[in-house]
């Protein structure tokens, strides 16, 4: 019996040195919804490396794809991840300003990328080349343009933090947003990887 | 990281106060491991985009094969130095989530891969419009 009340009395105490981890459970939260994201963009690639094939007497991604533009579409990006590692770097330093001015950089090179990827889509929607002319061009234009609304949406939520650390500061609670928001960055970095070398690169070699 | 000021060590004792104990460093990486990063990203794209648009390789599968390599040696890249995947973030679970991830993408691409292609070349060329009309 005795036994018994002293294993219940244990119990709270190591409960409780369990609760005190909030901020490193939010990251872990977050690295799970990333990895989740991460399945639907595999099923995506798995839908494009099917069906990537199928031009229905259509063009095919030699006919398409302009590598230059897609060169420096992806150097947009790369730029936007490295400019926002520098706005980590000063969050660590605490530095406001500095903070939000990189968040400012990496923003405009997310709308240059933005706006490359859109005016590639409207040339080749403008050329014929729309979702519904061959499979191929569908499933090309849900995997691109699932990564170009991750990039809208990360846009989005760049603009609303740069709003957040400008109003309110640094505070803990703006330092765990960036945080989510430099690792949501990273990863879409990281898809565009596939992107370019599965779709335009291999597509174009053929 | 050592030369913050001391209005931040303060407030990073107060913030993460509760930490594990696993470096600061490690969790948020310093300029040094950003521009690593950075310029091992920018060879391993320049190199892919180099051999296919100044068509260096003939051999086709070669070619598929270095994109391939190069595309999977930047991801990693970028999950060390951008992303700052490491064995030890959060007691191993971010990296055994990583891991599940890939063995889930693994089946689901070459999974899907497979069946259509065995589909195509199995099926396709014996099937007769008679046999189309028998199935059960």
């Amino acid at each position: 019996m005795s036994e018994i009340n002293t294993q219940t009395a244990e119990k709270p105490e190591f409960y409780l040195k369990g609760d005190h981890h909030p901020e490193s459970s939010t990251n872990l939260g977050f690295w799970l919804y990333l990895m989740s994201d991460c399945l639907i963009f595999a099923v995506l690639f798995a839908t494009y490396a099917v069906v990537g094939r199928n031009y229905a007497a259509g063009p095919s991604p030699a006919d398409l794809f302009d590598l230059k533009l897609i060169a420096l579409n992806t150097a947009m990006l790369l730029f936007s991840s490295i400019t926002y590692g520098f706005a980590m770097l000063q969050m660590e330093r605490n530095a406001k300003a500095e903070t939000i001015f990189w968040l400012g950089i990496t923003g405009l090179f997310g709308l240059a990328f933005l706006g490359i990827e859109i005016y590639e889509f409207y040339h080749l929607i403008h050329e014929g080349a729309t979702p519904q002319r061959s499979a191929f061009l569908s499933a090309f234009f849900t995997l691109v343009g699932t990564h170009g609304l991750h990039v809208t949406f990360g846009l989005i939520w760049l603009v609303t933090l740069m709003v957040q650390v400008s109003k309110r500061g640094l505070i803990p609670e703006n330092r765990r947003r960036l945080m989510c928001l430099s690792m949501f960055w990273h990863f879409l970095d990281v898809i565009w990887i596939g992107v370019f070398s599965v779709v335009y690169l291999m597509g174009v070699v053929g | 990281m050592s030369s913050n000021a001391p209005s931040h060590e303060e407030h990073h004792g107060h913030d993460h106060g509760h930490d594990h104990g696993h470096g600061h460093d490690a969790s948020h990486g310093s300029l040094k491991s950003y521009v690593i990063g950075f310029v091992l990203s920018v060879i391993l794209t320049a190199i892919p985009f180099w051999l296919v648009m100044g068509e260096v390789i003939e051999n086709k599968a070669a070619l598929v094969a270095a994109i391939m390599i190069l595309g999977a040696i930047q991801i990693v890249v970028h999950m060390v130095y951008f992303l700052h995947m490491n064995t030890k973030s959060e007691g191993g679970w971010t990296m055994m989530a990583l891991i599940f991830t890939i063995v889930i993408v693994a089946i689901a691409l070459a999974g899907s891969l497979w069946v259509m292609y065995h589909l195509n070349t199995n099926m396709m060329p014996q099937m007769s419009p008679e046999m189309m009309r028998n199935l059960p």
